[in-house]
């Protein structure tokens, strides 16, 4: 499965803001970790906050935080804002009529709800916690996200 | 056995025991599982535990929590039962979770990590390094919780086919 670099935008941008509680970052501060271009992640984030997912700080030392419950998003959430995932099950072509093309649907449909199932199992928290345990980067300490 | 384990949250104020399952609890397991199934198979539940919950304990693990502070509640807060399985499907030796359950008034607080936990120990204790589960795809509750508690998808994919 390959996301669009958007969705791995919004999804980069979600773990940085959610690192820790209250956590503010304009969106420089996050284009610069991940090399990528403060237009097109402006984009992402626009795209966020319509949604809900982030909250825009307005003034001088402004940007964005998170505006959701880390423990009750999930990685489908983010991921739903910017991939088709409407396509199960829908006939896009003649060819997808016929028996091989139903059957060959039949199967990229159980790939598709396998993936969707697996993004929507994760939480935004339940990702920090595996990144605690990759021991990627420094110690992330991240009190609202505790208990279970 | 007995394990003693103080709750994870901080909503509660309790202290949990999980601990084996007794002839008495039974009938509480089993209206646990009927509110939360809505489906009452009481006759199941007590094969379970004449198969679980009195023999092979060494391998079967039929655990249940309840209030360690309060020894007057003696609700059963939620269950949890696994067996060591070994060379089925191939698989060395590991622990499978096949029923877990918690009070949905009590969700939230560290009952079912708690159950996990004392279950991990025990199959720890009878040699093995692996847990599995099975989740149906849509039960995004208990997919939550154990990919929270650090499950990832395994190595084997389950198939079926309708026998008609």
């Amino acid at each position: 499965m390959r996301l669009q670099i958007s969705t791995r935008l919004a999804i980069f941008a979600v773990l940085e803001l959610t690192e820790r509680e209250s956590r503010q970052l304009s969106v420089a501060d996050i284009g610069k970790k991940y090399n990528v271009s403060n237009h097109h992640l402006a984009k992402v984030m626009h795209i966020m906050g319509r949604a809900g997912l982030v909250r825009a700080v307005r003034g001088a030392g402004g940007g964005y935080r998170f505006a959701a419950n880390p423990r009750r998003t999930t990685l489908l959430d983010v991921v739903q804002l910017f991939e088709d995932i409407s396509s199960v099950e829908k006939d896009t072509e003649a060819a997808d009529a016929t028996p091989e093309g139903k059957a060959l649907q039949a199967i990229l449909n159980e790939i598709d709800a396998i993936a969707w199932a697996t993004l929507g199992s994760i939480t935004i928290a339940t990702m920090h916690k595996l990144l605690n345990r990759a021991g990627a980067g420094r110690r992330r300490s991240i009190p609202y996200l505790g208990g279970s | 056995m007995a394990i003693d384990r103080k709750p994870h949250s901080q909503t509660t104020g309790a202290a949990l025991r999980v601990r084996r399952v007794q002839a008495a609890d039974i009938p509480q397991v089993i209206a646990l599982d009927t509110r939360v199934t809505k489906l009452a198979k009481p006759d199941y539940w007590k094969d379970v535990y004449r198969r679980y919950g009195k023999r092979r304990l060494h391998e079967r693990f039929f655990l249940i929590a309840k209030n360690r502070l309060d020894r007057a509640d003696s609700r059963v807060l939620g269950f949890i039962i696994g067996e060591v399985r070994t060379w089925e499907f191939g698989s060395t030796p590991c622990g499978w979770v096949f029923a877990l359950s918690v009070d949905p008034d009590m969700r939230l607080h560290g009952i079912g990590k708690a159950l996990l936990e004392a279950i991990s120990g025990e199959f720890r204790k009878a040699g093995v390094r692996k847990m599995r589960t099975m989740v149906e795809r849509g039960a995004q509750l208990p997919l939550l919780f154990f990919r929270s508690e650090g499950m990832m998808a395994g190595p084997y994919i389950q198939l079926e086919k309708d026998l008609d």
